[in-house]
């Protein structure tokens, strides 16, 4: 994964390098770098406050980056003016769209802010919106306003569609409908960025992703390499559980790999160890010097949830 | 990493795929974005009815109450000649700087104003549209109270009216108030600039020579009253429309230093977000 050397490359539609954010001397963002070629979709996983907002913020032209380089279709987005905004179209997160106003009325404004838009009646329709197509935004569903922000993205008929969270707060028909909207972009030459913090959006659209945690991408790829890239893994339970000495003693003569609770008491999971016969026999010479029955053992590779998990420290999933 | 480009459908294969040809933007010209975004304020003025009531019921309301009952109105002959004036500088007052303000503050809040900066309008052509937006509304104005002071009071502007004098007011006064209403606006959260636009009509009807000559103030609030920007503008329109004599060099003068300042302190405070 290399940053575009320079601005005029038209098969990366994005690249950014070294990319750093403070907010009163905490690094929001710390050290990003990743490249996005043209006609993907890419999309950032990870938790609430990973600083995945505030990344297509500055890929946006919204916020100043502190260090790094940016381009956005080979412009720097921070000296970037309406010709660039012209050729990307944004979903924010919280709509930004007056509360009086009609999704119809909203997309004819904006489409006459593009030289060539779609046509906003189509759009509607692309996106289910044509029943309440004059109804006050204010009183629209979430969902509804989701779709909306997205009809806004695509209007201009964006080379690249930077979309924030596009399916928070959608029913799950409306993600689908969303998701297949997307691929569909891609399908048509769109480059999509895509923030989210669920894996079913990353397992059904994306064609790369990188996983961001606390301002950094920690594992990025496909999501088959990405679950198939996680180490294979030993889960097993033991007759009983293990006291704290045990417990630290047996991930040091396993190899230092964490030892985590997996389920039942007595269940343990190590990530990131090579399940080889070696390790196996070590284990279960441990177990045997100290009266411990193994009552199942089981290696097996990582699914992206787990993946997910295990790099971005256990913390909860939103939804 | 792994996405073979060699499969990108051949529809795709003229904007994406020719290293070499700068692609044309899809961005419309600047003049037709601003004059959508033009339009598009005016419709939602015309959908607040709470802004309608302060541009539009409350002058005509103080124009006719304060033309029946003389109470504090002086100095000229009939009181239509003083009130008229100082009415249409309220009227400019309540829409370049209350209207404005207001609605500005709130789409600032609600993300609007993020929103419309990530569109090809750029945001000079937002700006203009806004100011174009209150100068149209000022226009019905202007026109809806004069016919007003003509048709109930038999008003008539004085002989020595000049509309080069009274045009330049309304033009000034609206850049000095648009500015302090876009500063409050970029500013202050959505909740403050409602109440400080609102303490603000309030204190420049009084203090602005609005409907009470400014001569009848307590001295230290008079002093006050003639550097505020209302007062400069109802004197200005006053002589301008001839229902007094004067110079009018000093009340332009003051209310395009208000307009200078305003807009200098908007364009590095102003906060889109």
């Amino acid at each position: 994964m290399t940053a575009a050397a320079g601005g005029a490359d038209a098969r990366v539609a994005l690249s950014v390098s070294g990319l750093r954010k403070r907010y009163a001397g905490r690094a929001v963002v710390d050290g990003l770098s990743f490249s996005v070629p043209s006609g993907i979709v890419f999309a950032i996983l990870g938790p609430n406050g990973a600083g995945k907002t505030t990344t297509v913020e500055i890929l946006e032209g919204y916020r100043r980056r502190d260090e790094g380089e940016v381009r956005v279709l080979g412009l720097d987005p921070a000296r970037a003016g309406a010709e660039l905004r012209g050729r990307v179209g944004l979903m924010l997160q919280g709509g930004g769209i007056y509360p009086q106003a009609r999704p119809r009325e909203i997309l004819r404004l904006y489409a006459r802010f593009y030289r060539d838009p779609q046509d906003p009646d189509a759009l509607l329709e692309a996106v289910g919106l044509e029943d309440v197509a004059a109804t006050r935004y204010k009183v629209l569903s979430g969902g509804q306003k989701q779709r909306l922000g997205l009809a806004l993205a695509l209007l201009g008929r964006p080379e690249l569609a930077i979309l924030d969270e596009p399916t928070a707060g959608m029913d799950p028909a409306a993600k689908a409908a969303t998701r297949e909207l997307i691929s569909g972009l891609r399908d048509a030459g769109t480059t999509v960025l895509l923030t989210t913090h669920e894996l079913a959006d990353v397992e059904r659209m994306a064609d790369r992703i990188a996983i961001m945690d606390r301002g950094r991408i920690v594992a990025d790829g496909s999501a088959a390499e990405l679950a198939a890239g996680a180490a294979p893994r030993l889960r097993f339970r033991l007759d009983r559980a293990l006291d704290p000495g045990d417990r630290s003693g047996l991930a040091a003569d396993l190899g230092g790999g964490s030892l985590r609770d997996d389920g039942a008491p007595g269940g343990y999971l190590v990530d990131d160890l090579d399940s080889s016969p070696a390790l196996l026999a070590t284990l279960a010479g441990w177990c045997a010097a100290r009266g411990l029955l193994i009552a199942e053992l089981r290696t097996t590779g990582a699914t992206l949830e787990e993946r997910y998990l295990a790099l971005t420290g256990n913390r909860a999933l939103d939804d | 990493m792994t996405e073979p480009q060699g499969t990108l459908p051949a529809s795709s294969a003229a904007m994406a795929t020719d290293p070499g040809m700068p692609r044309p933007g899809n961005a419309a010209p600047a003049l037709g974005s601003t004059l959508a975004q033009l339009g598009m304020e005016l419709r939602l003025t015309a959908r607040r009815g709470e802004n309608l009531f302060v541009i539009v019921v409350l002058p005509l309301i103080l124009l006719v109450f304060f033309s029946l009952v003389p109470a504090l109105t002086p100095n000229t002959a009939r009181p239509i000649d003083f009130l008229l004036p100082g009415i249409l500088a309220l009227a400019v007052i309540s829409t370049s700087l209350v209207n404005l303000s207001i609605a500005t503050a709130f789409e600032r809040s609600y993300g609007v104003l993020k929103r419309l900066g990530g569109s090809p309008l750029p945001r000079a052509g937002l700006i203009a549209a806004k100011i174009g937006a209150v100068l149209v509304v000022e226009i019905l104005q202007v026109a809806l109270l004069v016919t007003v002071a003509v048709g109930l009071f038999g008003w008539r502007p004085g002989v020595e009216w000049s509309p080069v004098v009274a045009g330049a007011a309304f033009v000034l006064g609206t850049l000095a108030f648009a500015g302090l209403g876009l500063l409050m606006a970029g500013t202050l959260r959505a909740e403050g600039t409602l109440a400080a636009a609102n303490a603000l009509f309030l204190i420049l009807l009084l203090l602005g020579g609005v409907v009470l000559p400014v001569d009848h103030l307590p001295g230290f609030l008079a002093d006050l009253a003639r550097v505020l920007p209302a007062s400069a503008l109802s004197d200005a329109y006053r002589i301008g429309l001839g229902s007094a004599t004067g110079d009018a060099l000093p009340s332009l003068l003051v209310l395009a230093a208000w307009g200078v300042v305003s807009s200098l302190f908007t364009t590095r405070l102003f906060r889109w977000e």
